[in-house]
C-alpha cells in the first residue's frame, strides 16, 4: 500500500461560480450571462436562475441503501450562496425539482433549513414546481408557480416541445462531450437556439444527459444551436454540431 | 482435460502406490493404456493425507485432474449426498462449464456415484435453488458465486461437509480484485468446513512460495508445494522477415504475408495480439491476403457471446487453419490440435509469453512451436529479450494483489447478508487471509464503519444505516432489502459502459435515410461510439462498419464493405511491460556483443544511434535534447512502460512550466519520453538554468504529484470502479443505464465533494491505491526515479537520434492522456477560433 497522505486539494470548498460576459446568451432581445455554477443571470431584470438543485438527493439515495457522502445539499447551497453574492439579484428563479423528492425540504436539516431561509427571505423568491417537488414549499418563503415571466421569456420547468413564446426551462439536466485528440470531455452544459436556453442542473451530485441524447430529439433547431461546457476552471461554447 | 496421460510414470518413488487407487479409477486408467502422472499421484498423496497443496505445473500437464483425483478417490464407493464434498473454482465461466463437461463423462466411464452441477452468474435460478436443496457432491463454479454461497444464510449447512476446494488458474486470480474477494470468500468457506483441504492449480510463476501462503490461513505453514515435470522447451524464433521493420506503430502490417506463409505451413495456429483493435486489424489483413480462403476466424472479449463459442466450437473440432485472439484465449482448456502460436507485437513479459507460447500443443513431451513477430523495432529488441527470458524459463508474474478495501468492504456486507457478527471475531477471520494480513485494526474499523454508515465525518445519515450493532454488540443487517442489493452488485469487476452493436436495415423514408436495428454484431466502448459521426467508417468484428447513429438499444451500423476504416480504434495495451523485461532490453542495448541474433536493419540502428549519439549503460538512463522545426524537444527513454511513463511526463511539463521551460506538450510510448517546447532545453541545461537531476528528483512524487491528481481524470475512472465495488453506488443494470437519468449519481461530482470535505475517507485511500499500482503506476515511476539517481547523461544533439525516431512518431498520433479537461477544451475551442479566422 502507497503512503497515503490527506491533504484537501483547497482549505475549502470554493467552486468556482464567474459569470462569463463573453458567453452572453440573447433570448428575445434579453440578454443572459451564464455561470460557470450553472447559474443563469439577467443583469437588466436582477433576475437569478437556477434548475434542478435536487437538494437532499443524497439523503433520498442514502434511505435507499446508497450512502453516497452526505455533502450534496450544503455544497449546492454554498454555490447558490456565491452566486447571489457575485449578482446581487433581486429576484431568484427556482426553474423546478429544487427537492429531490417531495419529502426533501421536510427532512431538510436545521443548519441547511436556515441557510435556504435566509437565502430566501432576503430575496424575491419564485418557486416553480417541478416533476420531483410538486407540491409548494410552504415551509419556505416565495412565491409558487406553475411558470413564470420575464418580458416576454416563459420559464418553466419542462421545455415545451413548441412554445409559443420564447422560453427558459430546466429538467433535461443537459450535459455535452467534446472530443478532442480521441478523448472526451465530458460536462454539464447550458445549450440553447434562438427559442430557448435550457439550464443544467445546478445540484452538486447531479450530473448531466448528452444534449444527443433522444429525450433532446426535436426540441432544438440543431443548426442554430450552440452549447456552453461548464468545466472547472472556465466554460467553453462550441456549435451544437461539434458536441459528440 | 485427460491429454497427456500417457507418459509412463517417471522414477521418483512415491508412497502411493498405483495398487491403492480405487479399482474403478484404476481400471479407467488401464482400459486406456494410461498411466497417472507422478504430480497427480503426488497432490492425491497430499489430499488424502489431509494436506492441501499447490500444484504448479505447465499448461498440458493434466492438471485439473490432479485436483479432482483426490475428491474421485473419496467417493468412488456409493455415499450418502449429504452436502456438498468438493468445491471447484475456476475465473472462467466458459470453463467452468466445459470442465464440468469433461468431467462428467469420465466419472460416467469409471461408474462413479458422483453428482457434479455447476453454478455461474448465468445458471437459471430454478438450477440454483435445486443445488440449495439437493446439493451436488462436485459444485463447479466461478470466485464471485462463491462469495455468494457464504453470504447465504444456509451457507453452514450446504458446506457441513465440505471436503475439498480446487481453485484453477490461481496464477491468474491471485493478480485480480477477483483473487482478493475469492480469499475473502474462502475465509468463511475454512469457517464452516475447518477440514476443508485447498488445492490450487497454477501455472509457473515467479514465486511459487506466495501462492502457497495465500492457500493457507496466515500464520500457519504454506501448503505443500507439488512440481510437475517440466515440458520440453519450446521451439522458438522471431520472424525473419524480408519486408522493413517499421519505426513504430503497432500494426504488423509488413508482416501479415509472413504469418500467412506460417498459417498455410501448419494444422492450426492461435495468433495473439495485445488488444482488440490489434485483432480487428491484423484479422482484417489476413482476410485481404487469404486467396486460398483458409477458414481464419476471430475472438475478443467485445464479440458476441454465441459467436465466440462458435468460434470455440469450431477450433475443438479442428475446423479452423487459424484464430485472431487477445488474451481471452489466454486461459482455458484445449481447443484442438493448435501445433503453432504466433505472438503478434511485443509480448510484455516473459511469463505471460510463455503461458501464451503453451496454448500450443497440450502435449508436454513436444515441443511447443511458437513465433514471435514485433511490430516496431523497439519490439524487435524486447522480443529478443523475450526470447532470452524463455530459454532460461524466467518468470516474471506479478505478486498477489494484497489489502483493497473496496473488496474488504463488500465482503463485510456479505458478512452482514449471511447473519449478524461480531467485529473482533470477523477482523480476526479476515486477517487470516493472506492478503489482509497486514491490515492494521483501525483501517478494518474504518471500512466497517464506512459499510455501516458510510463513513462520513457529518454523521446525518446515521438514521440511514445500513448495519447496526445491536446491544448484544453483534453487527446487524438493518433491512433485508440490502441483502438483494448486496447479491445484484457482488463481484470486483467493473465493466467500461459498453453499448451493443447491431447490423441495421436502412430504409428512405421521405428522403431521410432511416435505420433500424437488426442483429447483435457485439458490445463496444460507449466512449468510443460516442465520438462517432454518422457515416464514419471503423473496423469491428472482422469489418469495416458504417455507423448509422444511437438508439435506445445501442449502436447501428451497415456494412461499408472494401473501404479503409477512418476512424482508428488503437487503445494501448492492457499490459505494460514487464520490469523484469525492461531490465533485460535495456542490458541488450548496452552490450553490442549480444546484438548478433539482430536483424541487420535493427543492428544498422543502434550502430547509427552509438554513432549520432550515445547508447547508455544497463543502469544509465539517456535524456537528449534537440531542436526540430521551431520547437525545442527533449526524448529520455525510462523503459518503464507507458502508464508510469504517463505519469512521468505529466509531473515533468509541470516542473518544466514553473522552471520556465514553457512545454507544449509529451508523449509517451512503451519505452521513451518526448517533451517539446519553445525554450531550448539543451541550453537551459548547458547554462545550468535547468538540473536534470533536480528535474527528475524522486521529490515530484509529493506535491506536484499531488496538484496533478486533483484533476486528473484517471483518478476519477479509478474512484469510480472503487466506488462500485464498495457498494457505495450501485451498478448500473444492462439496459437500464441510459434512462435513468434522474437517479444515477454522478462519482465525478461525489468524488469531488469528498476530497473537498473528507479527504482521509477510506474510499479516496482506495483509490489511491489503485491508481498507484494501476492507471498512474506510481510504483514502477518511484522505482524509475531511485534507479537514475546520478545516473542520468545528457546529449545535446543537432538534430533528433535514430533512438528517438519512434517515439517522435508517435506524436500527433496518440491521445494525451492525463491532461485536465480544461486544456483539452480550450484546445478544441481554439481550433474552431482559428478555423473561424480562417474563413474571414
Amino acid at each position: 500500500m502507497m503512503p497515503f497522505s490527506p491533504k484537501p486539494p483547497m482549505p475549502s470548498w470554493t467552486r468556482p461560480c464567474g459569470l462569463s460576459e463573453s458567453h452572453e446568451i440573447s433570448l428575445a432581445g434579453l440578454s443572459f450571462r451564464p455561470s460557470l455554477s450553472g447559474a443563469l443571470f439577467a443583469p437588466e431584470q436582477g433576475a437569478l436562475l437556477v434548475a434542478d438543485l435536487h437538494l437532499e438527493q443524497g439523503a433520498a439515495l442514502a434511505r435507499r441503501g446508497v450512502a453516497v457522502p452526505p455533502y450534496d445539499t450544503g455544497l449546492t447551497l454554498a454555490a447558490l450562496e456565491a452566486v447571489i453574492a457575485e449578482t446581487l439579484p433581486r429576484t431568484l428563479y427556482f426553474l423546478g425539482d429544487s427537492f429531490h423528492d417531495a419529502a426533501g425540504h421536510t427532512l431538510l436539516d436545521e443548519a441547511l433549513l436556515l441557510r435556504l431561509r435566509t437565502i430566501t427571505e432576503q430575496i424575491e423568491t419564485v418557486w416553480i414546481s417541478g416533476n420531483h417537488d410538486p407540491a409548494p414549499k410552504d415551509t419556505l418563503p416565495g412565491r409558487h408557480v406553475a411558470q413564470a415571466r420575464i418580458g416576454p421569456v416563459t420559464l418553466r420547468h419542462e421545455p415545451s416541445r413548441s412554445p409559443a413564446t420564447p422560453e427558459i426551462a430546466g429538467h433535461l439536466h443537459p450535459g455535452a462531450g467534446i472530443v478532442q485528440r480521441g478523448h472526451m470531455v465530458r460536462g454539464k452544459c447550458f445549450v440553447s437556439d434562438p427559442r430557448r436556453i435550457i439550464l443544467p442542473a445546478f445540484g452538486a451530485y447531479t450530473g448531466g444527459m448528452s444534449v444527443r441524447a433522444p429525450a433532446f430529439e426535436g426540441l432544438l433547431e440543431t443548426e442554430r444551436a450552440s452549447v456552453i461546457l461548464l468545466a472547472r476552471e472556465k466554460m467553453y461554447r462550441f456549435p451544437f454540431a461539434r458536441v459528440s | 482435460m485427460f491429454n497427456g496421460l500417457r507418459e509412463a510414470c517417471g522414477s521418483v518413488k512415491f508412497h502411493f502406490a498405483m495398487a491403492d487407487l480405487h479399482h474403478r479409477i484404476a481400471g479407467w486408467f488401464a482400459a486406456r493404456g494410461w498411466t497417472p502422472r507422478p504430480h497427480q499421484l503426488a497432490m492425491l498423496q497430499q489430499g488424502l493425507a489431509g494436506h492441501s497443496a499447490l500444484l504448479i505445473s505447465p499448461t498440458g500437464g493434466g492438471k485439473t485432474l490432479a485436483g479432482f483425483l483426490t475428491t474421485l478417490q473419496e467417493l468412488a464407493e456409493p455415499h450418502a449426498h449429504d452436502g456438498i464434498h468438493t468445491l471447484y473454482i475456476s475465473p472462467l465461466k466458459a470453463l467452468a462449464v466445459d470442465i464440468a463437461r469433461n468431467l462428467e463423462a469420465p466419472v460416467r466411464e469409471m461408474g462413479l456415484p458422483v453428482t457434479i452441477e455447476t453454478r455461474t452468474g448465468d445458471t437459471p435460478a430454478s438450477r440454483r435453488a435445486r443445488i440449495r436443496s439437493h446439493p451436488p457432491d462436485i459444485l463447479i463454479t466461478t470466485p464471485e458465486q462463491v462469495s455468494l454461497l457464504v453470504a447465504d444464510p444456509a451457507a453452514a449447512h450446504l458446506l457441513r461437509n465440505l471436503r475439498s476446494v480446487i481453485i484453477d488458474e490461481l496464477h491468474a486470480i491471485v493478480t485480480s480484485k477477483r483473487g482478493v474477494l475469492l480469499s475473502l470468500a474462502l475465509t468463511r468457506v475454512r469457517a464452516h468446513a475447518p477440514a476443508t483441504r485447498f488445492f490450487g492449480l497454477s501455472a509457473t510463476v515467479a514465486d511459487p512460495d506466495a501462492l502457497r501462503a495465500w492457500l493457507a490461513p496466515a500464520g500457519t505453514t504454506p501448503v505443500a508445494l507439488v512440481t510437475g515435470a517440466a515440458g520440453a522447451p519450446p521451439d522458438l524464433a522471431i520472424l525473419e522477415s524480408e519486408e522493413r521493420v517499421p519505426w513504430s506503430g503497432h500494426s504488423a502490417r509488413y508482416a501479415v504475408t509472413d504469418i500467412y506463409e506460417a498459417i498455410k505451413r501448419h494444422r492450426m495456429s492461435l495468433i495473439f495480439v495485445n488488444t482488440r483493435s490489434q485483432a480487428e486489424l491484423l484479422f482484417k489483413e489476413l482476410w485481404d491476403a487469404n486467396e486460398d480462403t483458409l477458414a481464419i476466424a476471430l475472438h475478443h472479449g467485445s464479440l458476441d457471446v454465441a459467436q465466440r463459442r462458435k468460434v470455440e466450437a469450431a477450433m475443438a473440432a479442428n475446423a479452423l487453419k487459424a484464430v485472431v485472439a487477445t488474451s481471452t484465449l489466454d486461459l482455458g482448456i484445449d481447443w484442438g490440435d493448435v501445433d503453432l502460436v504466433v505472438q503478434v507485437g511485443a509480448p510484455k513479459g516473459s511469463s505471460r509469453l510463455l503461458q501464451r507460447i503453451g496454448r500450443a500443443n497440450h502435449r508436454l513431451d513436444e515441443a511447443s512451436k511458437a513465433l514471435l513477430v514485433p511490430s516496431n523495432r523497439f519490439e524487435v529488441l524486447e522480443c529478443e529479450a523475450a526470447l532470452e527470458a524463455v530459454a532460461e524459463n524466467a518468470q516474471d508474474t506479478e505478486y498477489p494483489m494484497v489489502l483493497k478495501l473496496d473488496v474488504l468492504a463488500q465482503h463485510i456486507l456479505g458478512r452482514a447478508v449471511a447473519g449478524p457478527f461480531d467485529a473482533a471475531h470477523l477482523f480476526r477471520e479476515v486477517t487470516s487471509a493472506f492478503t489482509f494480513r497486514n491490515l492494521p485494526r483501525a483501517l478494518f474499523d474504518q471500512t466497517l464503519d464506512y459499510v455501516a454508515t458510510g463513513g462520513y465525518a457529518l454523521k446525518s445519515y446515521e438514521r440511514y444505516a445500513k448495519l447496526r450493532q445491536q446491544p448484544d454488540g453483534l453487527w446487524r443487517l438493518s433491512h433485508p432489502r440490502l441483502a438483494q442489493q448486496y447479491r445484484l452488485n457482488i463481484g470486483t469487476i467493473v465493466e467500461e459502459e459498453m453499448l451493443k452493436v447491431r447490423i441495421a436495415k436502412v430504409r428512405t423514408v421521405l428522403g431521410k435515410r432511416v435505420a433500424t436495428g437488426g442483429f447483435v454484431l457485439g458490445e463496444l466502448e460507449e466512449w468510443f461510439l460516442s465520438q462517432l459521426a454518422v457515416g464514419d467508417t471503423y473496423l469491428f468484428s472482422g469489418q469495416v462498419l458504417r455507423h448509422e447513429g444511437i438508439d435506445e438499444f445501442g449502436a447501428l451500423a451497415t456494412r461499408a464493405p472494401g473501404r479503409d476504416p477512418r476512424i482508428p480504434s488503437y487503445q494501448g495495451g492492457k499490459f505494460p511491460l514487464s520490469t523484469y523485461l525492461a531490465s533485460r532490453v535495456r542490458r541488450i542495448l548496452a552490450n553490442p556483443a549480444q546484438w548478433g541474433h539482430l536483424p541487420p536493419q535493427v543492428r544498422d540502428w543502434l550502430s547509427t544511434q552509438r554513432w549520432a549519439s550515445v547508447l547508455p549503460d544497463e543502469n544509465q538512463m539517456l535524456v537528449e535534447t534537440f531542436p526540430r522545426a521551431e520547437k525545442f524537444y527533449m526524448v529520455c527513454y525510462p523503459f518503464e512502460g507507458r502508464l508510469a511513463q504517463q505519469t512521468l511526463g505529466m509531473l515533468l511539463t509541470r516542473r518544466l512550466e514553473r522552471w520556465g521551460a514553457r512545454p507544449l506538450g509529451f508523449v509517451a510510448s512503451e519505452y521513451a519520453l518526448v517533451v517539446w517546447g519553445v525554450r531550448d532545453m539543451g541550453t537551459m541545461i548547458a547554462e545550468g538554468k535547468l538540473s536534470l537531476a533536480r528535474l527528475f528528483d524522486e521529490d515530484m512524487l509529493g506535491d506536484d504529484l499531488e496538484a496533478w491528481l486533483a484533476e486528473s481524470n484517471l483518478m476519477k475512472r479509478t474512484f469510480r470502479n472503487v466506488a462500485i465495488i464498495a457498494g457505495l453506488i450501485e451498478r448500473r443494470m444492462p439496459g437500464k443505464e441510459k434512462t435513468t437519468r434522474q437517479v444515477t449519481v454522478n462519482t465525478d461530482l461525489i468524488y469531488d465533494a469528498l476530497r473537498s470535505h473528507q479527504p482521509d475517507h477510506v474510499l479516496l485511500r482506495a483509490a489511491w491505491d489503485d491508481a498507484a499500482e494501476g492507471l498512474i503506476d506510481v510504483h514502477r515511476l518511484g522505482g524509475l526515479l531511485k534507479r537514475i539517481k546520478n545516473q542520468i547523461i545528457h546529449r545535446d544533439l543537432e538534430r533528433v537520434s535514430p533512438l528517438a525516431v519512434p517515439v517522435l512518431l508517435e506524436i500527433g498520433r496518440e491521445s494525451i492522456q492525463g491532461s485536465g479537461d480544461d486544456a483539452l477544451l480550450a484546445e478544441a475551442a481554439d481550433a474552431l477560433m482559428d478555423e473561424a479566422m480562417r474563413l474571414v
